[in-house]
């Protein structure tokens, strides 16, 4: 059976407008998300995971971040072109997001199950009494592993992986169908980090919600998601399956760079093998591929065609090296 | 909560004795002899002596602090060397005119300033909150003497519309409580803008929004407690030093409060009335504070589980 496209990007392109030059956050990319499916996200600072992921949810910073091209459906709805009110329907509701930082995310004057409560009061006030969203409260809260009889405290009264349990009882309270986590475990001690991701994992299977987790941690990845997008300035430059990525022969020379910089505690590398060279800069982007003046395999086309998507079943790489007109 | 109240209660103690100490002391080493100013000019060297040795100014400064404040604890503040009437006559009737006047200039001030300051933070950069703005900087720089004078120019003057000066009914109080409205107002909007602006571009806000929350339960809701911190602290501060008189706007408009009184007796050295109005303003500025700190807890619980630590 045919699963169901739950989140189709095609084409993205976001550009930060600031008086001193545009950035150039997102540059085409082409996704899809289908229902209760893991995406994971990977690459450096500044590949455009974040801006992808608010775009996603129809929070672009106002005035400065605009959508220039492509095309954005969530559940059918165009995210882009759709109303503000329609927006906030969805907010929360079909899509939520968990934010990179714990400790900043949460109001600190507002006690925690009240911070969960207003999400259910903005979208299940016509479905649900306010005894049962009580109720709720307390149920999410303990799904979490958070005693209910703690939703009067205020967050400032948690740990750092207790506030980033709060953050993603507040996303999951209203069952969304899609659920962004931009690096939800990044700020987090390692020994929390496995505790919150092994329940972020378990909850999203119970709720059947899709998940885009954007990370630059492939250990998370390899343990978490069914597919792995990697994010090279504002391009997808290759996707597929945690099989395609982890375990496959052909990759783009960027994830391959991206592999050689983890330690690999099975093998005696002396040092690590990091990339060469720095992410370029999004207000001046390089022609071609944008990754030629850190690709070892470099030919003279990469530096004046941009590189096409190359799919083999599942696995979609966009390079040069794998494109059979090129190659002849 | 209780306990915290009371603890800085009795910490007030021990301030209001220091300031009345340091006054005492620079009271003791301005130039200038109380029997003298008493008896004025023509005073022979003995009656002067005489007065002197009757009010116990010839004592160690040390035996005549410590009966001072023994008799101010009593409620007994000395006579005033100007006009011979108690001090707590001199000062009481004038408290509650300076009471009036620093209360409505600040109400008016919080009414007006924290609204336009958040419409004009949500609304930024738009035609509105440039008019605020430019509103706002140009009232706090303009001097309050200044505006005081052409307010009553315009007000009272050209149009005979409102009484310059007189404080006898409310009508007086109009253009002095305006004028101290003005520069308050525009520090409040200026800094409610400011501090509005910061808040929303937290990431709690951005939690919110991600929630699904409209942009008025995001401002309400999320926003305002937040911001309205350092505003509360400017505001008590602002309204403890007007308690204890607004010098200028008083002088301007001739109102009997506080803060002409204070003029009048370090004009004249009348120490004994300086010291009551100051130790007044003090125990007011005092007062305030504490009602701060308490509002404060009762908007951020971190606060308030200091203050219960504490
Ligand atoms: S297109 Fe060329 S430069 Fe870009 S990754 Fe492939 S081989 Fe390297």
């Amino acid at each position: 059976m045919e699963k169901k496209k739950l989140l189709e990007i095609r084409n993205l392109h976001v550009q930060y407008k600031t008086d001193e030059a545009i950035v150039h956050a997102v540059n085409g990319v082409d996704l899809c998300v289908d229902e209760g499916e893991t995406l994971g996200l990977v690459g450096e600072t500044g590949a455009g995971k974040t801006t992808t992921a608010l775009t996603i949810m129809g929070l672009l910073p106002e005035r400065v971040g605009q959508v220039t091209e492509g095309e954005l459906y969530l559940n059918g709805v165009d995210v882009i072109h759709a109303p503000e009110g329609q927006l906030k329907m969805m907010r929360g509701a079909t899509a939520s997001m968990i934010f990179q930082d714990p400790m900043t995310s949460l109001n600190p004057v507002i006690p925690v199950g009240d911070q969960i409560l207003e999400v259910l009061e903005l979208h299940k006030k016509d479905k649900m009494s306010h005894s049962e969203m009580e109720a709720r409260v307390d149920q999410i809260l303990e799904m979490v592993g958070i005693p209910a009889a703690r939703k009067t405290e205020y967050p400032h009264q948690f740990s750092g992986g207790m506030k980033q349990r709060v953050v993603i009882a507040i996303a999951l309270a209203c069952e969304p169908l899609l659920l962004l986590a931009d690096e939800p475990t990044t700020a987090l001690d390692v020994t929390i980090q496995a505790q919150v991701l092994e329940m972020m994992r378990t909850l999203k299977k119970e709720l059947n919600t899709a998940m885009v987790l954007i990370t630059h941690d492939l250990g998370v990845v390899a343990r978490i998601c069914d597919r792995v997008g990697i994010m090279y300035a504002g391009e997808v430059v290759e996707i597929g399956t945690v099989e395609d990525i982890y375990t496959g022969e052909k990759h783009h020379p960027y994830t391959t760079g991206l592999f050689g910089a983890i330690p690999d505690l099975t093998k005696k590398t002396r040092r690590l093998n990091p990339i060469d060279g720095l992410m370029p800069d999004p207000t001046r982007l390089p022609s071609g591929c944008k990754f030629h003046d850190r690709c070892p395999h470099c030919m003279e086309i990469c530096k004046t065609a941009p590189p096409q998507d190359i799919t083999e079943g599942s696995h979609t790489i966009k390079c040069h090296l794998y494109d059979k007109e090129v190659q002849k | 909560m209780l306990k915290f109240v009371g603890k800085r209660l009795l910490m007030m103690i021990p301030v209001l004795l220091g300031i009345s100490f340091v006054l005492f002391a620079i009271v003791e080493f301005t130039p200038g002899d109380p029997a003298q100013l008493i008896l004025g000019e023509g005073a022979t060297r003995e009656e002067i002596e005489e007065l002197r040795e009757e009010m116990g100014l010839n004592d160690n400064f040390f035996v005549r602090y410590v009966r001072y404040v023994v008799d101010a604890v009593q409620g007994n503040f000395g006579t005033s060397y100007r006009t011979g009437k108690s001090v707590v006559d001199e000062v009481l009737p004038r408290f509650p005119v300076t009471l009036r006047l620093a209360f409505f200039g600040i109400a008016g001030a919080v009414i007006i300033g924290i609204p336009i300051g958040i419409i004009s933070a949500v609304k930024q950069y738009s035609k509105l909150d440039m008019v605020c703005t430019i509103t706002a900087l140009t009232l706090t720089s303009i001097p309050t003497f200044w505006l005081g004078l052409m307010l009553m120019l315009l007000f009272a003057l050209k149009l005979g519309w409102l009484p310059a000066t007189n404080v006898e009914n409310w009508t007086g109080y109009i253009l002095p409580c305006v004028t101290l409205t003005a520069g308050t107002m525009a520090m409040i909007l200026r800094m409610t803008r400011s501090t509005m602006l910061e808040t929303i571009r937290q990431d709690y806000i951005r939690t919110a929004r991600a929630k699904g929350a409209s942009t008025r339960r995001i401002v309400f809701k999320h926003a305002l407690r937040n911001a309205l911190l350092p505003v509360i602290t400017y505001v008590g501060m602002t309204f403890g030093i007007q308690l204890g008189g607004t010098v200028i706007i008083e002088s301007v408009f001739s109102v009997p409060g506080m803060g002409s009184l204070m003029i009048t007796s370090i004009r004249m050295k009348d120490s004994p009335v300086l010291m009551a109005s100051v130790l007044l303003a003090a125990f007011c500025a005092g007062l305030v504070n504490l009602f701060v700190d308490i509002l404060y807890s009762y908007i951020d619980p971190r606060i308030k589980s200091q203050y219960v630590k504490g």
